[in-house]
């Protein structure tokens, strides 16, 4: 099989906001797919998820608590993040499930029964 | 679009990019100033993940910011020796075995990130909090750094 949990990067490129691409990584299970997304500083508040002609969209918005202070060395980015993509179409998407832990998003893609692989005995 | 096969990022085709990492470290370790920590950071070929880190200052405190996703509490160290601030710690591999990985672009494995302080902190008193994959630590500084008023009495 080719296709698995594709990216999606030319979904509506216009956008007014200025969004960055988390890195992710995607592991395909006996049964489902895991997907993770990171995206430090960013809690289960502020985290946008939609699945819409099996693409699945991802925004997630940092909620970061000011420091009182002069940055004086700065190295992250303020953006918050976007990243749409494309599932397989052997994924049931209505049980998918996500849980955020420590900035990292976790997608459980399960596979629909029917493309389970299945053993056939001949009787 | 293609998808590349998952390569652990533990076996090195070269064994000479551990030397070449060694050789980072030292020059990192020479240059100090903010403006070379920034500059060394941007070579990740070697260093395979070299987390973001802020710093702020206030009259109290230095604080250090670090983005840090999907650790545990316990896997993060952090230490205070001569004014360098060391963050160092593991990101394990949460892949079952047998599954087969599709992308990978999340780094697993060791990490280690030094700054220099710009003052003085007082080490008994650092706190440090993991929330949201970010990491805050707060040094208070050491009360020869703080910024002192002094009064001119007119006599």
């Amino acid at each position: 099989m080719e296709t698995l949990v594709r990216e999606n990067r030319n979904a509506d490129q216009q956008r007014s906001e200025q969004l960055i691409m988390p890195a992710a990584s995607v592991v395909e299970g006996d049964g489902a797919y895991i997907l993770n997304v990171e995206m430090p500083g960013v809690n289960k508040e502020g985290l946008e998820i939609s699945v819409e002609n099996n693409e699945l969209t991802i925004v997630g918005r940092r909620s970061l608590p000011q420091i009182e202070g002069t940055l004086i060395h700065c190295e992250s980015r303020l953006e918050n993040f976007r990243r749409v993509f494309e599932l397989d179409p052997s994924i049931d998407t209505a049980k998918v499930s996500a849980r955020i832990e420590q900035g990292v998003l976790t997608f459980t893609l399960p596979k629909a029964e029917q493309v389970k692989p299945r053993k056939i005995t001949v009787s | 679009m293609s998808i590349i096969r998952y390569q652990p990022p533990q076996t090195l085709a070269f064994s000479g990019f551990d030397r070449l990492s060694n050789l980072r470290d030292e020059l990192d370790t020479l240059f100090e100033m903010p403006f070379w920590s920034n500059f060394g950071r941007q070579s990740q070929l070697f260093s395979g993940w070299s987390p973001a880190l802020d710093l702020y200052q206030n009259n109290d405190n230095v604080i250090a910011r670090v983005e840090l996703p999907g650790m545990r509490k316990e896997d993060i160290e952090i230490s205070l020796h001569d004014g360098m601030l060391t963050i160092n710690g593991e990101r394990k591999s949460q892949t079952p075995e047998g599954d087969k990985a599709e992308r990978t672009e999340r780094y697993v494995g060791k990490f280690r990130r030094s700054i220099s302080l710009p003052t003085q902190v007082d080490a008994n008193k650092v706190t440090a909090n993991y929330r949201d994959g970010i990491l805050t630590i707060t040094l208070p500084k050491a009360e020869e750094a703080k910024p002192k008023q002094i009064k001119v009495d007119v006599a």
